[in-house]
């Protein structure tokens, strides 16, 4: 069975470690944050100005001033600071940000990235996905592995418009863990009752298997 | 010296046709609505903005947008607002979106006399078409120019007479950058106090960068999505 959104959020949970400073990009990414493990110190920074996000607000407490990157609302956590634009993608861009989790459109074996613009489609700009991608340290990408036409997105080459060149580290698909080496995609790890086959063949480039491919565990 | 004026009618009073603006805020959070509602009023046009986002179809940016009075805009992220992508589509409306990272830096390096700087985001993308690249520590950069405006306009928490303002939680964002770049800097704030009212250890941005300033009336503070547990 390929994961659902929260068990791709799960599974990535499991990369993080104590003393991280992250950044969750829109959508599966954000749900990472349900499912940091008890007793780690993790710090979530928005790229609008805060490090130190805090749950949802309780009804009622939504307060315009406090927003996330999706300008959800949001709330703060003790230990929290808040800032301006620059400075934060001065943590960005200046490699004090641990980890980037970000969803995409396509990503390539040479671990390149599409995730922002369809052409005369979807024009909604890039925000600060070019940011993140060209400078975190780590950058994970949380995805279906295939599109809703059942299109390979991991492949040889972008379609699309790309986000940044050379920088995907790992891939969280609903069906495997896959790690971007200097030879191309390496399929570490496969959702549960997935095969190494079903893989391949939902992938649009080749994979470096190397020995027994074990499950995901959670 | 005087910086206080009476309402944002009076601090935009000589905003030109085809000049030049800074525009705080991150989607609705910080957005200098007295000023946007005085130049829907004004009906000043030709307009290039810079700012972040582009409000929705009826707030914000948007107001301005949906009475053609935007030529331009230098954003990151305009979703959000089918007016604007109707007009960019359509070609009514010249669009420029960069990195955010990097808008924020082309911001403050115009205020901090910074004419150009490299930087990695957007090398090997359609961003860097055009752009000097060089390569630092073994990484391609490219080079973006800083950024500066006829007026910025901004939205903070506290101000002081003397332009001294305190911003508010993630209300901040592009403010305190564009409040540095701009050759007129007005600033609407929640608050306006007397000199000495504001401990100067708090100060986010100092009032020389400040040319006007006034108290804001009736703030709706839109909230875009409310998201609660």
């Amino acid at each position: 069975m390929a994961l659902d959104k929260t068990q791709i959020a799960q599974r990535i949970a499991q990369e993080l470690q104590d003393g991280y400073y992250v950044n969750l990009g829109i959508g599966i990414p954000t749900l990472v944050a349900n499912y940091i493990p008890e007793g780690m110190d993790v710090v979530l920074q928005s790229e609008n100005g805060l490090l130190g996000i805090g749950p949802f607000p309780e009804k009622g407490k939504a307060d315009a001033d406090l927003i996330n990157a999706g300008k959800q609302t949001v709330t703060y956590l003790p230990g929290s600071a808040f800032f301006d634009s620059s400075l934060s993608f001065a943590m960005i861009r200046g490699g004090h940000i641990d980890l980037t989790v970000l969803g995409a459109f396509e990503v390539t074996e040479n671990g390149d990235i599409s995730s922002w613009k369809i052409p005369g489609k979807m024009v909604k700009g890039m925000g600060g996905a070019m940011d993140l991608v060209a400078a975190a340290k780590n950058i994970i990408v949380a995805t279906t592995h295939t599109d809703r036409n059942g299109n390979p997105k991991l492949k040889t080459k972008c379609d699309l418009p790309l986000t940044g060149v050379n920088c995907v580290k790992k891939i969280v698909s609903d069906m495997a863990v896959i790690e971007v080496t200097d030879k191309g995609f390496k399929l570490l790890e496969r959702a549960p009752g997935v095969s190494v086959e079903e893989i391949k063949n939902a992938t649009g480039a080749a994979l470096i298997i190397d020995g027994e491919i074990p499950e995901m565990t959670f | 010296m005087n910086k206080v004026v009476k309402n944002a009618a009076e601090a935009i009073a000589d905003i030109q046709n085809g000049q030049t603006l800074m525009l705080g805020g991150f989607g609705l959070s910080g957005i200098p609505e007295n000023c946007i509602t005085a130049m829907v009023e004004k009906e000043v046009t030709d307009l290039t903005c810079i700012s972040n986002n582009a409000g929705v179809d009826d707030f914000g940016l948007g107001l301005l947008l949906k009475k053609h009075q935007i030529k331009k805009m230098i954003s990151s992220y305009v979703g959000e607002n089918k007016e604007f992508e109707r007009q960019m589509l359509s070609g009514e409306l010249e669009v420029e979106l960069n990195p955010q990272g990097t808008l924020a830096e082309r911001i403050r390096a115009g205020g901090a006399g910074i004419p150009a700087f490299f930087v990695p985001a957007g090398y090997g993308t359609e961003v860097a078409e055009g752009k000097e690249v060089r390569e630092y520590n073994g990484k391609p950069h490219i080079l973006e120019e800083a950024l500066v405006a006829d007026f910025s306009i901004i939205k903070a928490w506290k101000g002081d007479k003397a332009g001294n303002l305190i911003f508010r939680h993630t209300a901040n964002n592009f403010n305190q950058p564009m409040g540095m770049a701009g050759k007129i800097t007005i600033a609407e704030v929640d608050e306006l106090v007397e000199v000495g009212e504001l401990d100067p250890n708090q100060i986010h941005l100092p009032g020389v960068f400040v040319q006007r300033i006034f108290q804001g009336v009736d703030y709706e503070k839109r909230i875009e999505f409310e998201t609660t547990r």
